[in-house]
């Protein structure tokens, strides 16, 4: 059987990756992909959490990151399409109107 | 201390239910209703948002009582502080509905959706004031948030407030991903996402070990991009700046209140045995915070980034009374959150009333001479801006008073001095526009091009009731202290 550190490596290990990401990557898609693979991180830690305590309250929790999550990606797309009909980038390094 | 535990309470979720019903309400007449109807929206949210206010108020317990109720399994609280904390959300809100009406007519964009989302995000408040549970807090922060993102962007034609509404989505959501990481380690650490039960646990524990210390910390992180604390503070300025004056006025104090909100009843309800821990953290962030807020703040040339700056400051002052915990701390949170809401709100109406079609107006070089031509407004902007520097006898140089005593009273003499000095900084920023309004000449060639400015009655009436309130904060404070000193009890 796996062990629950194992599990809890993995996801500190994702979420990482995505967080090194949303810094790295230059285009808004890939930064929101990276946002979703932290989220999902944490899902998986949660679930390991809750599989080894036993516990029911983890199990809803990631449905409802889950059903979050969806809400979260149909506003993102839709504000990255506004912009792109005003300016045609998603690169965030040429959406730079506000400085100071 | 009188506990009630039942499942299903409507009556706890009165105002709320409320709110959903009104905007539901308004997409419905947006969708069926013919088009000359138009103008109603606004005013039929303001009547859903006086319904919630009518009923917080007459919730089972009056504000005389201590009383806390759990319902829903322990997922939901109505007591007083969370009670005083929706009744400065209904407040932030009813403002920013009266200031938008005008707007968004001479933006032509008066749709319902504005309206619906307005109260969708003061419904997450809401929850996130009254969840007892981390599950119940992190849907309402989501509930808030994704409705901001959609305002934030709401006048999509304008190149500014698209960038600003992505920038907020793409921090927004990366600050939501350290709140749910820190909320997955405490589940982890105590096997419960009850605030109470992990209260329980972590005293009969002893300590939690070092997992749900980086729960804490992870946690601190989220909460501090929720109040644009530095360093997680970028997204503000942008996003202030870009988004639409009225939407902007409604970030800035209603959302930024209901993170203090949630945030104090995690940290001082079911982590107070780490107190030594996040004592340390919070520390530094609010020294970061007032004195890097208030120094950008002084080179700014767009009032809406200058007051974007000072609301991270603001957000540093509220750290302060944070870390004095206790009752005096909490009860200056509560103070200085309404003060802060009355003033700031104030503040982007006139700028709105100023600003002009298009906000074409908004440097602080095209305030010039307003004193003159706008006399009235000027005056209130002063008033306003005198508050946010912390001037007798208005509500900010008390709330700012209580923060300071309180800090000092329990033992943070160093943090209450960085206070003060970082105060006295922010008059030169504050002043700054009022020597523009009253002591410089205006700018000609600008002036015939930007004619128009912002007015309505509603308008008036926001900045009425604004003003209204920062005064009687000030020369009145017992009364507000009493509320506020019957809220913070059931807390702790």
């Amino acid at each position: 059987m796996v062990s629950l550190n194992s599990y809890l490596m993995l996801g500190a290990v994702l979420f990482s990756i995505g967080a090194v990401g949303v810094f790295t990557q230059r285009n808004a898609l890939i930064i929101y992909m990276c946002i979703e693979l932290m989220l999902n991180a944490v899902n998986l830690t949660i679930i390991a959490f809750a599989r080894f305590l036993n516990s029911m309250d983890g199990h809803v929790f990631v449905f409802m990151i889950m059903t979050v999550a969806a809400a979260e990606a149909a506003v993102g797309l839709a504000i990255i399409i506004s912009l792109f009909r005003n300016k045609a980038t998603v690169n965030v390094d040429e959406i730079n109107l506000s400085k100071g | 201390m009188e506990q009630v535990m039942s499942s299903i309470n409507l009556s706890a979720i009165a105002p709320e239910l409320i709110l959903v019903v009104c905007s539901l309400l308004i997409l419905l007449i947006q969708s069926f209703a013919p088009i000359r109807l138009k103008g109603w929206y606004g005013y039929v949210s303001l009547i859903g948002v006086v319904g919630a206010v009518a009923v917080v108020l007459t919730q089972p317990q009056s504000f005389e009582l201590r009383a806390i109720e759990y319902s829903f399994n322990g997922m939901w609280v109505v007591d007083n502080y969370c009670r005083f904390f929706k009744l400065i959300f209904l407040l932030g809100t009813g403002l920013t509905i009266l200031i938008s009406i005008k707007y968004l007519d001479n933006e032509a964009m008066q749709h319902g959706e504005y309206y619906a989302l307005i109260i969708f995000a003061t419904l997450g408040m809401m929850i996130m004031s009254s969840g007892a549970e981390l599950i119940t807090i992190f849907l309402g922060v989501e509930l808030m948030s994704i409705s901001l993102y959609v305002l934030a962007g709401y006048t999509r034609n304008r190149m500014i407030s698209n960038e600003a509404a992505l920038k907020y989505f793409l921090l927004g959501s990366f600050a939501t991903c350290f709140l749910l990481y820190g909320i997955a380690l405490i589940y982890g650490s105590t096997g419960t996402t009850s605030i109470p039960a992990i209260a329980k646990f972590i005293a009969g524990a002893g300590f939690g070990g070092p997992t749900i210390v980086m729960g804490m910390a992870l946690l601190v992180i989220g909460f501090g991009f929720k109040t644009a604390s530095v360093p997680f503070h970028m997204w503000a300025p942008d996003v202030y700046e870009g988004a639409p004056a009225p939407v902007t006025a409604f970030m800035s104090a209603g959302p930024k209140a209901a993170a203090f909100a949630a945030f104090a009843r995690i940290f001082m309800e079911a982590l107070p045995s780490l107190q030594t821990n996040w004592t340390m953290l919070i520390w530094v962030m609010a020294v970061l915070t007032m004195s890097v807020g208030n120094v950008i703040a002084l080179v700014q040339e767009n009032i809406k980034r200058m007051l974007a700056y000072s609301s991270i400051a603001h957000a540093g002052y509220v750290l302060v009374a944070f870390l004095s915990a206790g009752e005096r701390g909490i009860s200056s949170i509560l103070y200085y959150m309404l003060a802060y809401t009355c003033m700031n709100i104030g503040a982007f109406a006139v700028i709105t009333v100023l600003a002009g079609k298009g906000e074409q107006r908004v440097r602080i070089a095209d305030f010039r001479g307003l004193g003159y031509r706008h006399p009235i407004a000027a005056l209130a902007m002063t008033l306003f801006l005198f508050s946010l520097a912390g001037i007798p006898p208005t509500g900010g140089f008390m709330g700012k008073f209580y923060i300071f005593s309180a800090a000092i009273k329990e033992g943070f003499v160093g943090l209450a001095i960085i206070g003060v000095i970082n105060s006295v900084v922010s008059v030169y920023y504050y002043l700054r526009v009022t020597v523009a309004m009253y002591m410089q000449a205006p700018d000609t060639a600008a002036e015939k091009e930007i004619p128009v400015t912002v007015f309505s009655p509603a308008l008036v009436i926001a900045i009425f009731i604004s003003a209204y309130g920062v005064l009687s904060l000030g020369l009145f404070p017992s009364t507000y202290l009493a509320m506020v000193k019957l809220s913070f009890l059931t807390l702790l």
